[in-house]
């Protein structure tokens, strides 16, 4: 009752003219594209991102031994992230505007986590991918923050803070019980809307071939019945279906680990994970 | 017949024409329309699932304050009625082309956010319920179905926007006007961050 009567008081103002609507979408679209403009993200250089300079050659080579023997192991692509600034943006949007431009962890499993320290802001987030959400929780997420990093943040040991976030991260995500549980839940977006556009596109071959066929059929003259004795009219939409493959192979996971170059996978997440201060 | 052509080839014609003709129309990105829009749809279901994990966790939110914070009965019951007025918003294809369904459903959910921020700030309060290790779990989940609300919000913003122009703009208005009978899609007008709960410290 009370939500009719508030809609109906509203609808004069924006239906005024047609004209302001659309500016005022126009105005949208240009704050939008202003707002969504991204911070400079720095280059994937491994799986410890150290652009802050926090962590010592040996414990960082120690962190990336003990995250590429799991990534072997289950595929999942944890990395660690410090950043010497936020840029102005808040923790929560850098880390997952960050995670989306690595595309850390696999295509289809989506089984990517970030852990990104910001020491300027003394801000760091456990951003966690589609794929581990069920595993690594958020509620995980934030007692692993408050419990295993922050305090030894506090007390400025950031690679003993880092080591220690990593370890809790791969103790959750070893346990076998979530194991099981995770991939159940394993979310795949890419092939669903490959899928949409395939079978429009198909649908559309079907109708076109259909439509001529029968414009074709009904029609009386010699290419009729010229085409029933040749036999051979059904191989014609066939050959020229051969070249309409949709590319449906996905992108396609690299963890480049014996070259020593290493990239995402093309994962993506929507914003699963926790953050905290110290 | 005007022109001869080798009765094989005439007779071929019209499939081949037809086959031509998708081909074409293909390329020229008839299916970018109907493309964007499944792509915006999903975007607009994922928005509907955070809002929904989040009108999930309140019941028991609900209990876990009550078991500290019993005459906080006001601020309590404002967030079960915003709650209950949220999920009451009926939600089908027609909201997100229909600015006055779109706007209903942002309202009542920005109206949740907000109980269940001055919920959140009306707990400070309690040191007991504070150091709870139940309330604590539920405080994250909390917080990081805001965010995931925030993200998915973003994302349909970027998804409308693209679909928005594509049948505004040459190739695709043909399209949209002649073949699909697109609508525009309504978008969020609030900045993703202003729904999120107010973080207060004492």
């Amino acid at each position: 009752m009370a939500v009719a009567i508030r809609t109906k008081r509203r609808e004069p103002s924006p239906g005024g003219g047609g004209v302001l609507p659309r500016l005022s979408l126009l105005f949208l679209i240009i704050v939008g594209s202003f707002a969504l403009a991204q911070p400079a993200y720095p280059p994937l250089t491994g799986r410890v991102t150290d652009g802050a300079n926090l962590i010592g050659a040996e414990a960082r080579q120690r962190i990336e031994g003990k995250l590429k023997a799991h990534e072997d192991k289950t595929t999942d692509q944890i990395v660690v992230a410090t950043v010497p600034s936020l840029q102005g943006v808040g923790v929560e949007d850098f880390a997952n505007g960050l995670f989306r431009f690595w595309t850390l962890g696999d295509g289809a499993k989506n089984n990517g986590v970030l852990l990104l320290v910001a020491p300027a802001e003394r801000k760091v987030r456990i951003e966690v991918g589609y794929g581990l959400e069920g595993a690594l929780t958020d509620a995980l997420s934030k007692v692993i923050i408050t419990t295993a990093v922050a305090p030894r943040f506090k007390a400025g040991d950031f690679a003993g803070g880092v080591e220690a976030g990593v370890d809790a991260i791969l103790t959750i995500l070893t346990g076998d019980a979530d194991e099981w549980q995770r991939r159940a839940v394993v979310r795949d977006d890419e092939s669903s809307t490959m899928e949409t556009v395939a079978v429009i596109v198909m649908m559309l071959m079907i109708i076109f071939l259909v439509f001529g066929a029968i414009r074709a059929a009904g029609r009386p003259g010699p290419g009729r019945r010229h085409r029933t004795r040749d036999g051979r009219w059904i191989t014609l939409p066939a050959s020229t279906s051969s070249g309409w493959s949709t590319g449906s192979s996905g992108g396609s996971w690299s963890s480049g680990s014996s070259s020593g170059g290493f990239s995402g996978g093309g994962g993506s997440s929507g914003g699963g994970g926790a953050s905290g201060d110290w | 017949m005007p022109i001869s052509l080798p009765l094989r080839i005439r007779s071929r014609l019209p499939l081949m024409l037809a086959a031509l003709f998708g081909l074409a129309l293909a390329g020229c990105g008839v299916n970018t329309v109907p493309t964007l829009e499944e792509a915006a749809k999903a975007k607009w279901a994922d928005v509907q699932n955070q809002y929904q994990r989040r009108a999930d966790l309140i019941p028991n939110l609900v209990e876990t304050v009550k078991g500290f914070a019993a005459q906080e009965r006001e601020v309590l019951t404002a967030v079960v009625e915003a709650r209950a007025k949220a999920s009451s918003v009926k939600v089908d294809a027609s909201t997100i082309t229909d600015p006055a369904k779109f706007k209903e459903y942002q309202d009542a959910q920005s109206q949740l956010g907000g109980a269940i921020g001055r919920l959140l700030v009306t707990v400070e309060r309690y040191p007991e319920l504070k150091s709870n290790a139940n309330f604590l779990a539920l405080q994250s989940q909390l917080e990081g179905t805001e965010n995931r609300v925030a993200v998915s919000r973003r994302d349909y913003i970027q998804a409308v926007q693209a679909f928005n122009t594509e049948i505004r703009t040459f190739p695709g208005v043909i399209w949209a006007r002649l073949f699909w009978g697109a609508k525009a899609m309504e978008t969020f007008a609030a900045t993703a961050g202003a729904e999120r709960p107010p973080a207060v410290k004492f």
